[in-house]
Order: structure tokens, then sequence, then C-alpha cells
């Protein structure tokens, strides 16, 4: 057993309200400059949508992540190591400007400035790559709440093995939204692609960076990470990416993007991992199988074999009482209603989401039938508007069943509560039938609901 | 799925000899290679990433925030570095809620996120800058007078072709940069000489929503209303006001905060999509949810907060009052008739309307009613209340008229119960004016009790062209007095088709029955929504209802509230929640959220800002009529006031337009009418002073002869518009301005895209005179105050640059949270920027100069409205009309005409006025919806706190010379900041209630707050008689608790919640009970395209395109207008104007996502890019508000102009009910009552353009 301590994220989606505070709290601080002005570390995605970059989960189009090859060993999806070393001048697998977006302004001073003239004085867009007026087509978050979707959102690469069950048409809309940052993964692919290696875990948190000496501007690990939060600074020459904040983390605020989240859905906190099993656990042969062996990489905080270790690994002890009450770890493991994003990538990643519940569908609601009704509980989860489908391709390789499990429990958390809300004697059979005691149900319902400041981080 | 382990030998990474490669890192680098060579930790050396440690370091961080119209009132952290703002986010430390509840941290949305950008941007306005042509013009002028600049200003605007020089070219570019000196001279001397030639009431200013800065909104205003200024509504222009809650609840609105929809049990969202409009506070529903809250989302397109729903109820735009009556006709069949439900019964008789009398009146003979089933016998029409003064026992007593009746259940006589109107005034009523009904079981239904039943006509306008109808509908009724009375109960039974047995009348055969109104069947056909669905969640609320003592709530928005027949939508959802109980109780009731911010500390504020310390009355006027009649709207109005009206109505509004509705309202001193009279009224008051005349007598004199004429009458006449008009902290042409191409032609005389025709004969005004010139360049100078370019700073003559949030002093509420907090400056105002408190003492300073010696001291006749919270409320018994003019009555100012007061003012002291605070709070306090304070001691603490002014007219009074002075001042004189006056207001009150209430404030007696206290974390407020509900102990804010818990009662004709309304023109309109009204048909009114034509462009053909709705709804990236132009807020959007519009139509006519496209109907033209969404309902395009016509927009095709903004699309159009006043709860107040500056009900033709797009 190699004890490590891995700062780790979670999103509630079921609590996203999609403003992008945190896209623009992360763009101020940290990417508000020259070089960096298409870049997001923080992104916020209407899904079903193409995502930023464009597509960038279409890994049969990136090869990012990693693969297992037929000998069932893991290996760089975009080929081997060496591979890449011989190719690394000429890299195939980048996303252009236009993948992202092409950056603009406007020449606001002209409001100022115009002399007298015939019309009102405008601001045209102007790019910022080349300095000439451009006609708008993509911008950072182009298909937000569901925009051009006729156009678009088939392209969708979630949609490939589920197109059947998804309809753009008025009466089937449905949408969420999925804010993204660095995964900061155990296995991170960025990390192993980078010919420099320049990309480097900090071993006392986990939290991936790019030495900004080292870095050689190769941009391997752009190609590398499946989920695209490598970017290339264009006027540095070098990759950046998500720091988790550090500065911030190191003298214990949470990051820009958690305390500024106004949804309250971001939990952060410290787990502890076998480090020994990682390479194990992403090898795992059935794609199905990933999140669970993920999960079983984490070390139980509360076990005292775990600790014992933990203090033989030099962490201290303030860090394993982090462990110890880790929003992260309940909910991932406790309450085990966060999944990882895109565990097919199999780079371990860290940053987890809860998925979201969404409304009852026509079909249901036109019969008169109550369906948050605690009879019709769980056939009503069937009829939810987000396909679990879609749901399960984003979060567990497509398995469906966890995807249910979680939305059963979230669902049946509410038809509890509702109960003792309304002064009536609450039901314990409800909590039962989601393999939960009432007390757990009312812990997860605490730190999920009334969430304080000092129990989200 | 179980995981399948790997069979373990085969565990590694790709292959040897990469293995190899990889693994020789391990001796170049300082880190560690992973012993599986997956990946590299390292410790220390990290001297590379250095670079984020200095981009995060900071020298201080600032505690301010944002004065912008959300309602948010967020507090940010500000980061300084190098004095430079770098970025904000949010503060996390507000007062707790407690331990089971969500906090209020970190509120804040992405567009407060990105303000700091404006800081550095190259759209901030730097220096004080000036038309040339003006600028030029001016120089010129001043130094051919002298050096005099009011009589430069005079040679200038008096001359038509040097006027039109620079008016035509407004708007136009040709900015040049002036100094302040300079800039304020031009508007001083233009004030001085509109003061002296046209009165002081041709001068308007403009800015909305104090509560987001007060101290900035209440500069303007302070010195304008020192002059004598006209200073504009916002709220009920804004279409924000909800008219139904004066209507119904004689307050002008006042809602939960939004951490109690966590005590709710069942929340519908109700056109409010709050996860965009209340960003801050969304989380709280969220999280509701948890605790098994069930969420209903009512929205026509997918919206962002339909996602959070259990139900999406798709209502088609407009049609929200078919569902909601239908509910209601649900809650009263189920929970009403079928059996009776206690807590709702007990609630209904206390605290509403219900059980009181309504006198029933006979329709004349020779009319019929349409589809009567009992021809022959007699039918009636619902009258007005019975009153005390309808019962010769009672007819004696003071304000009998005001004292309405119901009948005690145990004896079955009438009673006269405490609280209404009548006890509010008046010594009789002391300690009466309370809701408690001792042993009096008020009878709810007459059913039982009745001597006759008799056939009501109920109007009905659910025809697809929303045309006037009506049904007979039977009521249990019996004598009282004299007179055939049945109870509000009965008939709102009647009017909701809920039938009884035994009762006469068209009636519902059961929820299926389409035909009859208002069914759950009846509402899917005109809303889309499932009968089954909509009787579902109906029945769902009213259980949740009973079961949680009124925990049921419906959270609504602009989607429903702006609406030209909103408030009749608002009534039917009120209905909901009044007849289940809601009202007063947390977690339930209404939950209005539509610009309703809140000055929690009103009292204080209301003082400086309207100058109630120097003089009083101020000149408050309703913006919406100001606009229609002075950007001339009303010369394009194509149908009569009477097209509105009832079948069951008297023909009271016949043959008149809304121009002439509005003036009418005004000579009977029902609403405001600034410019007033088509005289300067310091003339006027010379004028009577010559005559050796009391002004009131004078004015009577004059108007009786027809030698005085109000302003309004003849709006076009040069003397009788306004002249100036000062904008800060708003964007009148970028936001606010409906009918935009109306206000460039007609105010601002320059080009616009304008294609209505004006009315033909015939369909003209009679009371109102038209001139066949209409006037283009009303306005002689638009001056505003911003720190970024606008679509109204471009247009502007002068415009000033102001510091922005991050660069004053000032205080912040909203009603969404109970905190009162501070902005602060992180730097100074930087270039020439001063913040609004010192822009305005600058303009004060050369005005007082100039005006010595050019006015000096005069007097001023001021025309004031019939005002609520007073006795005038009682001016119209019965809310009967009587308009002097048609000889209906005397004209006797204060009853039938506006109250007519003389201030002097002494213009060389305006600005010695504006830094002090004056002597009037001493003697006559301040007063807040009818109690007053007595500040006495808070004057003199503020004399000591802020220092005394020395010499002058001010001398030894407390100074308000810099921001954080006039700070203090508000806080000090208000209850919710000051535990004195609030425990003072309270016993004040228990005194005429003969209730408990001064204990709600004990607990903070001793509290002030400071501004120290403010600049702090956020402070709570205290409870206090300025607002209706209680935070004593903690507990979240919900109105009406105090009324409820304390049987105080509300400020209306019953003093309990209204389902009736009696007025005159209630009853003309058949809005008297809750009705459905759709959209209005602008096919008929205005001859655009029928909704879903389409057009090739062929003559004879219009417009080519298709014709949609036209709906302006908030932006998500943007607030109104601020932000829109944020490059964050572009760069995350689609940088530029967009229409929303469905695959469905899109395919109709060809358009693909990001065509190039424009709208068009008569009032102007839009070019946008289309946005193709599968969200969107067929038939409706959404353009988001307020994106400003700055960014990004081309000429049209259609008129070779630079594009429109959202609202050059839009015109106003005024409903005679809003101009209602005179009567109990229907009296005039400041952004109280007025008619709403809806915009809902429009339409346009949409086509693909050429995508070839050209800017100049």
């Amino acid at each position: 057993m190699k004890v490590m301590a891995q700062m780790a994220m979670v999103m509630n989606l079921d609590k996203c309200i999609g403003c992008h505070t945190c896209s623009v709290t992360c763009k101020q601080a940290w990417t508000n400059r020259t070089g960096t002005e298409y870049v997001w570390f923080n992104n916020v995605e209407t899904r079903p949508g193409l995502g930023y970059p464009r597509t960038y989960e279409d890994q049969e189009k990136w090869k990012g992540g990693w693969e297992l090859n037929g000998r069932g060993r893991l290996m760089l999806k975009a080929g081997g190591r060496f591979r890449k070393l011989l190719t690394i001048f000429s890299n195939p697998k980048l996303p252009s400007i236009g993948e992202y977006y092409e950056p603009w302004t406007y020449d606001y001073a002209t409001l100022t400035d115009a002399p007298a003239q015939e019309h009102t004085p405008v601001a045209r867009p102007k790019s910022l790559i080349s300095g000439k007026d451009m006609k708008i087509e993509w911008s950072a978050n182009w298909d937000d709440d569901l925009g051009g979707s006729t156009a678009n959102a088939h392209r969708d690469p979630m949609l490939k093995n589920i197109a059947d069950k998804v309809k753009f048409e008025f009466e089937q809309t449905f949408m969420f939204y999925l804010p993204r940052i660095c995964e900061h993964c155990l296995n991170p692919s960025c990390a192993a692609s980078c010919p420099s290696g320049a990309i480097y875990k900090r071993e006392e948190d986990g939290i991936v960076l790019v030495d900004q000496d080292r870095c050689r501007g190769w941009r391997m690990c752009v190609s590398g990470c499946p989920y695209k939060k490598v970017y290339f600074n264009h006027k540095t020459g070098k990759a950046e990416k998500c720091t988790f904040c550090f500065p911030r983390i190191e003298v214990g605020l949470p990051t820009v993007c958690a305390e500024t989240c106004v949804g309250r859905l971001r939990y952060i906190g410290l787990v502890l991992y076998d480090a020994d099993k990682v390479l194990e656990a992403a090898s795992t042969t059935d794609e199905h199988g990933l999140y669970e062996a993920q999960r079983e990489v984490f070390l139980d905080p509360n076990d005292p074999e775990v600790v014992r270790a933990a203090e033989q690994a030099g962490i201290p002890r303030d860090w394993v009482d982090a462990a110890q009450r880790s929003p992260i770890h309940a909910l991932i493991n406790t309450f085990k209603v966060a999944l990882p994003l895109h565990p097919e990538y199999r780079t371990m990643p860290m940053v987890w989401y809860i998925p979201p519940l969404s409304p009852v569908v026509d079909v249901v609601r036109d019969t008169g039938e109550d369906a948050e009704d605690t009879g019709n509980l769980f056939a009503a989860i069937d009829a939810l508007r987000i396909p679990v489908e879609y749901l399960a391709e984003l979060f567990t390789a497509g398995d469906v069943a966890p995807v249910d499990a979680v939305l059963k429990k979230l669902a049946a958390m509410r038809c509890y509560m509702r109960d003792i809300n309304m002064g009536r004697e609450p039901d314990a059979s409800i909590p039962a039938a989601v393999g939960m005691t009432e007390e757990e149900m009312y812990d997860m319902y605490r730190l999920l609901a009334i969430a304080k400041y000092d129990e989200r981080y | 799925m179980t995981k399948t382990p790997n069979d373990s030998s085969q565990i590694g990474m790709d292959g040897s000899l990469a293995d190899a490669l990889v693994r020789s890192r391990r001796f170049f680098t300082k880190g560690t290679v992973s012993a599986d060579l997956r990946t590299l930790t390292k410790v220390g050396g990290r001297q590379a990433d250095d670079f984020y440690r200095d981009r995060w370091s900071h020298d201080k961080v600032v505690r301010s925030t944002h004065g912008v119209n959300c309602t948010g009132s967020c507090s940010w952290k500000v980061y300084v570095k190098d004095g430079i703002i770098t970025w904000e986010t949010q503060q996390t430390d507000y007062p707790s809620v407690g331990p089971d509840s969500p906090e209020y941290e970190p509120r804040g949305c992405p567009r407060g996120a990105a303000f700091s950008w404006y800081t550095y941007s190259p759209t901030r306005v730097r220096y004080p800058y000036v038309r040339g042509v003006l600028l030029q013009m001016f120089r010129e002028a001043r130094a051919q007078h002298g050096g005099d600049p009011v009589k430069a200003w005079e040679h200038i605007v008096e001359n038509p072709l040097r006027a039109k020089a620079y008016k035509s070219a407004r708007g136009k570019g040709g900015l040049v940069r002036a100094t302040w000196e300079e800039a304020s001279e031009i508007v001083a001397a233009a004030h001085v000489h509109t003061i002296k030639k046209y009165g002081p009431d041709r001068v308007a200013g403009f800015s909305p929503i104090p509560a987001m800065s007060m101290v900035s909104h209440a500069s303007g205003a302070r010195f304008l209303n020192l002059i004598g200024g006209s200073m504009l509504s916002f709220y009920d222009w804004y279409a924000d006001l909800p008219v139904a809650s004066p209507q119904v609840f004689g307050d002008q609105t006042d809602v939960p905060e939004s951490g109690d929809w966590w005590n709710a049990g069942y929340l519908i969202m109700w056109g409010s999509n709050v996860p965009v409009t209340r960003t801050p506070d969304a989380h709280w529903m969220t999280e509701a949810r948890y605790r098994g809250q069930k969420v209903i989302a009512v929205a026509p397109d997918y919206a962002d907060n339909v996602k959070f729903a259990d139900e999406w109820l798709p209502a088609k735009p407009g049609t929200d009052a078919a569902l909601a009556m239908a509910m209601g006709h649900v809650v009263l069949k189920e929970f009403f008739v079928d059996r009776e439900t206690p807590y709702f019964t007990g609630y209904v008789k206390t605290y509403t309307d219900l059980p009181h009398l309504v006198r029933l009146d006979e329709v004349s003979a020779g009319s019929t009613t349409e589809g009567s089933t009992n021809e022959g016998t007699p039918t009636y029409t619902a009258g007005k209340f019975l009153t005390a003064a309808d019962l010769a026992e009672h007819a004696g007593e003071e304000n009998a008229a005001f004292k309405t009746v119901l009948i005690d259940a145990r004896t079955g006589e009438a009673v006269v119960p405490n609280g209404s109107l009548g006890h509010r005034y008046g010594e009789a009523g002391v300690g009466r004016w309370n809701l408690e009904l001792g042993d009096v079981d008020p009878l709810l239904s007459l059913l039982d009790t009745a001597t006759e039943s008799v056939v009501v006509r109920m109007p009905r306008f659910d025809t697809a062209d929303g045309a006037a109808a009506d049904l007979p509908r039977g009521v249990p009724a019996r004598r009282v007095g004299g007179h055939l009375v049945t109870t509000v109960f009965d008939l709102l039974l009647a009017q909701y088709g809920v039938g009884r047995p035994g009762l006469p009348g068209e009636w519902a055969s059961g929820y299926d029955d389409a035909a009859s109104p208002y069914t759950p069947a009846w509402q899917e056909a005109i809303t889309g929504v499932p009968a089954a669905a909509a009787a579902r969640v109906g029945r769902e609320f009213a259980q949740n209802a009973e079961e949680s003592k009124g925990r049921s709530m419906i959270l609504m928005g602009a989607g429903t509230n702006h609406w030209f027949h909103s408030d009749t939508i608002y009534r039917a959802f009120l209905t909901l929640t009044n007849l289940t109980g809601c009202q007063g109780v947390n977690g339930g009731g209404w939950a209005h959220y539509v610009g309703q911010e809140k000055v929690r500390p009103i009292t204080g504020y209301t003082q400086i800002a309207n100058a109630l310390d120097w003089n009083r009355p101020p000149r408050n006027m309703i913006q919406t009529a100001f606009w229609y009649l002075h950007t001339d709207q009303f010369r394009y109005d194509q149908f009569g006031a009477d097209t509105l009206s009832a079948t069951t109505g008297q023909g009271q509004l016949a043959g008149r337009t809304t121009a002439d509705v509005i003036a009418q309202s005004a000579r009977m001193g029902w609403m405001p009418s600034y410019p007033t009279f088509d005289r300067n009224p310091l003339d006027l008051s010379d004028d009577a002073a010559a005559a050796g005349k009391p002004v009131g007598e004078y004015v009577v004199e004059q108007l009786k002869s027809g030698a005085l004429d109000f302003a309004g009458e003849d709006p076009d006449a040069p003397g009788n518009h306004p002249r100036i008009l000062s904008i800060w902290r708003a964007n009148l042409l970028g936001s606010s301005g409906k009918g935009n191409e109306y206000f460039l032609k007609h105010l601002l005389g320059t080009d616009s895209s304008l294609r209505a025709t004006e009315t033909p004969e015939g369909r003209r005004p009679v009371d109102v005179r038209w001139r066949d010139e209409a006037p283009e360049g009303k306005l002689d100078l638009l001056m505003t105050i911003d720190f970024r370019q606008t679509s109204t700073t471009v247009f502007s003559d002068v415009v000033l640059p102001a510091a922005t949030w991050y660069e004053k002093h000032d205080l912040n509420t909203t009603d969404m949270h109970p905190f009162v907090h501070s902005f602060n400056p992180a730097i100074a105002p930087p270039w020439q920027t001063r913040t609004d408190w010192d822009a305005w003492q600058t303009i004060a300073e050369k005005f007082s100069e100039l005006a010595a010696t050019h006015l000096g001291v005069r007097k001023d006749v001021v025309a004031v409205a019939l005002t609520h919270d007073t006795p005038d409320a009682m001016a119209n018994p019965h809310g009967v009309v009587r308009d002097w003019k048609k000889g209906e009555c005397e004209p006797v100012p204060g009853v039938t005409m506006p109250r007519l007061v003389e201030v002097e003012r002494d213009y060389g002291a305006v600005a010695e006025k504006m830094n002090a605070l004056g002597p009037l709070v001493d003697t006559l306090g301040a007063t807040t919806k009818g109690v007053t304070f007595e500040l006495g001691a808070q004057v003199e603490h503020l004399r000591r706190k802020n220092g005394a002014v020395r010499g002058g007219v001010a001398d030894g009074r407390p100074s308000l010379k810099r921001d954080v002075h006039v700070c203090e001042a508000i806080l000090a004189m208000s209850g919710t900041t000051n535990g004195h006056l609030a425990t003072q207001g309270f016993r004040t009150l228990e005194k005429r209630t003969g209730v408990r209430l001064a204990d709600l404030a004990e607990e903070h007696e001793g509290k002030r707050i400071t501004f120290a206290d403010t600049q702090g974390p956020p402070v709570p407020v205290i409870t206090s008689p300025e607002w209706s509900g209680s935070e004593t102990g903690g507990r979240r804010y919900s109105p009406f608790t105090i009324n409820v818990e304390r049987k105080k009662p509300w400020h209306t004709l019953t003093g309990r919640m209204h389902f009736y309304l009696d007025h005159d023109w209630m009853t003309e309109l058949g809005e008297g009970l809750p009705v459905y009204r759709p959209p209005l048909n602008m096919a008929a009114l205005f001859a655009e395209p029928d909704l879903g034509n389409v057009s090739d462009g062929s003559p004879g053909q219009g417009v080519e395109g298709l014709t949609v709705r036209y709906l302006t709804p908030h932006n998500k990236w943007s607030i109104h207008s601020e932000y829109q132009d944020n490059l964050f807020m572009l760069s995350l959007s689609r940088g530029g104007q967009n229409i929303w519009m469905s695959d469905v139509d899109a395919r109709k006519v060809g358009i693909e996502d990001n065509d190039w496209i424009e709208a068009v109907n008569r009032n102007g033209v839009v070019v946008a890019r289309a946005i193709v969404s599968h969200r969107m309902p067929e038939g409706t395009v959404y353009m988001y508000h307020a994106q400003d016509r700055l960014i990004d927009v081309p000429l049209a095709e259609t008129s070779g102009k630079r594009g429109g903004i959202h609202n050059s699309l839009t015109r106003l159009l005024v409903k005679p009910s809003h101009l209602i006043g005179g009567y109990a709860q229907l009296a005039f107040a400041f952004n109280y009552l007025g008619p709403t500056g809806n915009q809902r009900d429009e339409v346009t033709v949409i086509r693909k353009r050429s995508q070839e797009v050209r800017y100049q």
C-alpha cells in the first residue's frame, strides 16, 4: 500500500443552474491575459451539446486518454510513447483555434471617438488573433441552453450509441449543465504524453501542474488529455491548465470556481488512495467496471491500517483528519452518489459528478398521476426527461445501473424528507428501498441541501 | 455491471521500449516517476509555478457591491494590486440563517463577476463630453452674450434652425471632450432658462431603483426636487409593478425573501426563470427540493428553470390566467363547495373580503344577456360594496361610506366589522382599525340563508379575438337595508363557474366541459396544458396548503407580469394563494420577483431623495403616461379606450381614446401630471398673487373659465412638453424605453425607423388637442451621467463621466435578503470621473450661481394627486367617477381635482440646501405608509455625527456634504436601521389599531446601524412598520405576517385582501373579479399580420416573412443593458444581438442558426442573428431584452439605418384601469400605482436577410 493524498472535487449537477459564474471568476483570476484569450480553465457546457472545444469527447477523432492494447496493457490512445516521440513535430490530433473559438473584442472606443457621421456609432467585432473584422461564428459557449441545437446538437459525441433515445423536438426537450475543470487525474494522460516531463502531480495533494520552465510547447499534453483541459498559451508558447487554485488551496481557501459557485454545488476535499493500485484499476478490462475499480483505489480514511500507513508515508495528521471528514469521500464512497466523468478514458479522473434529476416527461404528467407520489416514485425515474442512457454515456461508460441507483437515491431522499417537512411520521421503507438507513439518508440530505460552507470544503 | 479484473500478469504500460525510455526520465528530473511509470510527482523545486502565485497575490481586498437593477444585492470582494482593480469574487460572510437551512453565501452571478472589466475598458466614459455642434454654438453664443451662459442657451434653443442643427445630430457621433466646468455650465444654464421660460415641471429626471444605490439615486432626485422638477417613476414604467398588488393587498409590493422559498412545501415557478433572473437566490429552490418540496415550472419554452421542476406546464405565452382560473375552479369546487376546509374557511373569513356584501344592480330594461336561459326574468350585475352608509342605523357614522358590511352567521344580522378604511381615519376609528372579529362569525355564502337566487351577468373575454361577452350565472341573494346583496364569495363562485344546487344560470357540467369557462378542459384549448395536469396541480397546491397551513408558494415573474392584462393574470394567481391561506405565512403566498427592489431604510431615503426636509410635496410623475404623451405615441393609437370594455359595462369609456382617459385621470386628481398646466407654475403663482387670490381659488377659477388648461390636454404645444431630461444610473434608450423609434423621432428629433401611421381622423382624441404637425425634437437637453457608453449616452447632448460601484460610498438593499450593506471605493474615481453625489453637487453649485440672478426666489404651484395612505383615499365614495369638466361635480382641489400647494423656491440656495438636512423633518417628521415618525432626536444625532453646516440658509443644520453623510442620514432616519424609530412607529400604530405591535421591534430598540457597520459583513435589518413582515427572532421575511399574526389591516377598502374591486372603471372593464383576458390582438388593433402568417413580400402581402409573437425576456448575459456589452458576457454568448426562434418556425422561412435576420413591424426594425433551437415553442420568438444597439449591429435592409434595439419593435399601450385613483387602495403613490409600460403583447415579422451586412 502506498498511501497518497489527492485533492478532489465533486459537483452536484442536480443543483447546477448553468450561470457560468465559475467560468467568469476563474477567467478573471487566471486567464484574463494575452495568449490565453480563448482559454477557460473552467467552462460550463449545455448538454446535449458539443462542448468546448467542440466534440472533445470524440476520442476516435482526438485520441485522448488511455486504452488497453491487445495484450491488455495500458497505452496512450494516441499511440505508444515511443511513437509519440517520433511524431513530436507534427501532432495531427490537436484541436485548431476554431474548435475552441476565435476570440474577439470590439472597437469600443469608436462609441466615444466617432466623428459626426450619418449613422449611430457601433462597435464591431475584431478578431483577437488577426485583429481584423469578423463575423462571430462560434464562442466559448455557443450552444448555451441548446442554442443552435438543430444545427449542431446531433453531433454531440455522446449520442453515437444512443441516438434513438434522444429527440430534438420541443415536447421532448431536456438539457442540463456540465461545468468542467481539469480532472487532476490519478493517472493523467497529459503527463504521460509530455515528452519533456513538464507535467507533474504534486506529491502532497495530487494537483496536476505544468512546469512552466520545463515546458517546451510540444502540445502533446493537449492531445493526450481526453478532456481537453490543457491549453496552449500562444504568447508564451507553453502549456497552461487549471491549477486547482493551488495558491489558494495552500492557504486553506477553496478554489475560485468552488467558492464563487452560487449554486453551492461544488465540494472540495481530500481523499486517500493507494497509488500502487492505480495502474491495475486503470487496466480493468471491462469499461463498465472502471467506476467501481476507481472507487476501490480509494482508501478508507477511518481504517486504522490506512491511518498508520498514511503516517508512515509522511502525510500530516491534519491531512488525515481532512480526509476523514472529506465531503468527497462521503459523496463518492459513503453515499455513492458521485460518479466519475468518462471513466472509460482510464485516466482515473478526480472531479466527480452527481447526475441531475429532471422533470418527468409529459406522458406521465398527462395521465393526471402525481409522479412525485411515493407509490410512483421509482416508475417516474424511468420517465425522466434526461435519458438515463445519456447520463450513463458521460459517467459510467454507458452502464445505466449506477446512474439509475443515484437518481433513485436522490428521489428517495426527496420523498423521505417530504414527510418530515410536512410534519408526518417519516417512512423508513423509503431509504431502505435504496439500501440506506434513515440516518444515512438524513445525513446525505444535510450534505446536499444545507451544504454549509465548512461542510462543502 | 461489476468490475472485471484484468489479468494482473498483463498489467503494465504499453511496451518495454517505451518503459525504458520513460524510466530514464527518473534520472533527469527532480521529481519522482511512479513505479509503474505512469506519472511524475514532485515535491519542492516548483519555482516554475511562481507565476500563478504572483498572479494571485494582491495588496488589498475591499468590500463593495453592484448598483445594478437585479435585486441581487450581493456583497463582493474587490481585489486591488498596485492601485489597479484586478478582479472580484463573492463575500461569504453573511449572517447565518441557522443550523437547519442553507446560507445566503455566496450570492453573486457571472455578470457581477465580470464587472471590473468596465473599470479600464475602452467603453468607459473618462471625461465630460458634449456634442461638437452644440458645444461650438454654445461657446459662440456665450461670447456673443457677454459671457452669460443662460442667454447663450436661450440663443440656441429658441432659434429653430440652431436647435434643429444639434438635435438632428443626436446619436450620430461627434461627441467632443469638454471640461466639468463647461459641461456643468451648459447643464445649469439650460435648467435656469427652462425654469424661467417654461417652468420647473418641464425639467424631468430619470434614475430608477434607489435600493441598488440610494445615495447615487438621491443625488439628482434631491436636486430636481429642490428646483421643482419632475422625477419619473420606474416600477410601473418598467411594467414590473404588479398592479394587482395595490388592487388586492393595498400595498406596492411586498414579497418573501428568497430564503423563505426553503420553507415552502409546494412551489410553482410561474413565468419566472429563477436561475437566470434570480441567480444568487436560485439555490434555495434547488435545495428546497431536497426537503421534499414539489416544484412546478410554467414556461412557454424549456427555460433554464424547467430542468429543476418536477413538472413542466408549457402554457402558451400570455395565457397564464386561463390556467390559473382553471386551478382556482378546482380549488373552489373541491375545497370550498364539495367539502369545507376549516383552515381555508377560517382564513378567508378573517383576512379577505369574501364574506363582505356586494350590492346587485338590476340590468336596465331592454338589455339582454346573450345566451341567457332566463329570458324574461331580471338579470343583475355585481355593483358596489354595501357600506355602513347604506344602512340606516349606521349611515350617520364617521366615514360610513368606507366601512364595508358582512353578515354574522350566528345572528344572521348585518354587522360593520372593524378594520375597514373608514376606521383608519377619524376619532371614532382610534383603536378600531384592526381585524379582530370578536364574537362575529362572518357568513361566507348566503346560500343557506338567501331569500332569493338571481342571475348575475359575469363578463368573459375568452373568445379568440378577445371580444367581450358575458355569462349568466346565479348567486344567492337577500335584502339588507333595502338593498339586494350577495357576498363576494358567492360572486367568486359564479365567476369561476362553480355551481351549487338550486342556483340558476349556466354552469360547467364537469371538469371536462370545454365550453364552460373556467374548467380545466376549457383552459386546455387556450393554454395547451392538459386538463388533467392543470386540475391536479391546482389540487396539489391546495392540498399542500391545507396540510402545511399555508406553505404553498407561487414564484411569479416578468413572463407573466409584462403583459397588457397582467393585473388580471396576477389576480388569478392571488386567488390561489389567498383562498388557500398562504399569504402572511412563512413558505407561502405570492413571491413576485420583477424589479421589486426594496429600499429597506425607506423613510430616511425618502426624506433625502424627495428633499422633504426642505420643501413638500415633490413632483413625482408616472413615467408611462409621460412618454405615451411626450414621445407622441398617442398619435399612433388606432383604437379607443372602450375597446377594452365589458358587455356589462356602462359605456364610461365610450368614444374616448387612451390620451383622453389619461387627461381625465389627471384633471380629477387620480394620477399626477407633470408638466401640469399650460402655464409656467411660477407665473401661475404670480398671477394668483396679482389677482389677489389664494392659488387654489385662482386656479379653479381659471380652469373653469377655460383660461387655464392642463398641459396633458395639449401635449404637443411648444410650452407643454418636457424640455430637459437628465438620466443617471439608467439607460432609457437602450433598455426601458418602449417605443424606441418614437423616442428618437419625437423626443429627440433625430433619425428613426418608425413605420407606423398616425391615427386617422375620427379616431383621434376628443379632449386632447390634435395638432396637425407632430413636434420633432421636443427635448432641448438630454444629459446623461454614466460610466460606460450606452444607447442613451450616444444620443445625449452632454455626457458626464461617473464613478463605478467600486469607486464610491453608498448603501444597498434588496427584498431578496434582509440585510443592508455598502459600496466602498476600492480605488478613487479615475480620470475625470465623479460620484453621482459629487456630479450633482457640481451641477447644483453652478445652477445656484446662475439662478441667484436669473431666477431669485419664486413661488411654485404644485398639483398633487390624491394620495394613498392618506385621507385622500376617501375622496371618491364607492369609486364613482365624477368629472368636473363634464359638469358632474365642482372642481374642488384635493377632492375632485389635484390638491394645489404653493412652494417657495430659493433658486440661489439650491446647492446649500442640497448639502444640509433641512428643518422640515424637525417639525413635520417623516411619514411612511401613514405612520409618522418623530425625528428630532435623530436630527440632533446627525448634527453631531456628520457635523453642522456653518453659514448660509442651512446654518447649523446637519451636513450632507459627503456621500457618507447621506448614508448616515438615511440609516438614522429609518425604522429598519434604527430600533428607536421602529418601536416608536409601532407604538404610533398601536394607538390606531388597538393591537400589540411594538414588541416586534423591542428586541432591537437600542440598535442603531451606522455606515461603519454596513462596511463590515451585511447587517440584518430591524422589523419596522415600514414593511408588512417580521424578522423578529431571526425568522425569514415573509410579507403580511404582521397583518395575519397581529390582525393589522391591509391598506384596502375592507382592510382585507380583495378579490372584488367595485370602482366604476373596474366594472367597466369587467374586471371586478379575477378573469381571463387573452393577449391583445395586434392584427385587429393595428392591422399587423395574423400570427403564423407567412408572406412572400409580394404587393399587398405586407412585409416578407413569418409573423410571430415577439417577447423580450430578461437576458442571461446581462442585467438589463448592463453587462450585455461586457466582453466576458459576449464571449460566453453569441457576441451581439440575437433572436431565439424555434426550428419549426425557422424552417418556414429558410432561416438557419446564426443567420442574419430582420424583425420588422410598424414600430421599427431590428437586425440580429438567429439562434435556432428546439427548446423554443413554435410561433414565438425571444429577443432577450436590452442588448444595446452599439454592439455589432449592422444597417438594416428595411430602413437603411442602424438596426434597432429590442424596444424598436415595441410601443406603449396604456390600460385605463391603471389610471384609477382617489379611491381606497386605488389611490396614487409614487411607483405604487400607475399605468405599466407593458410590452409583451407585440408581434413581429421575421425574415432572413442578405448575409452580407454593412455597418456604414
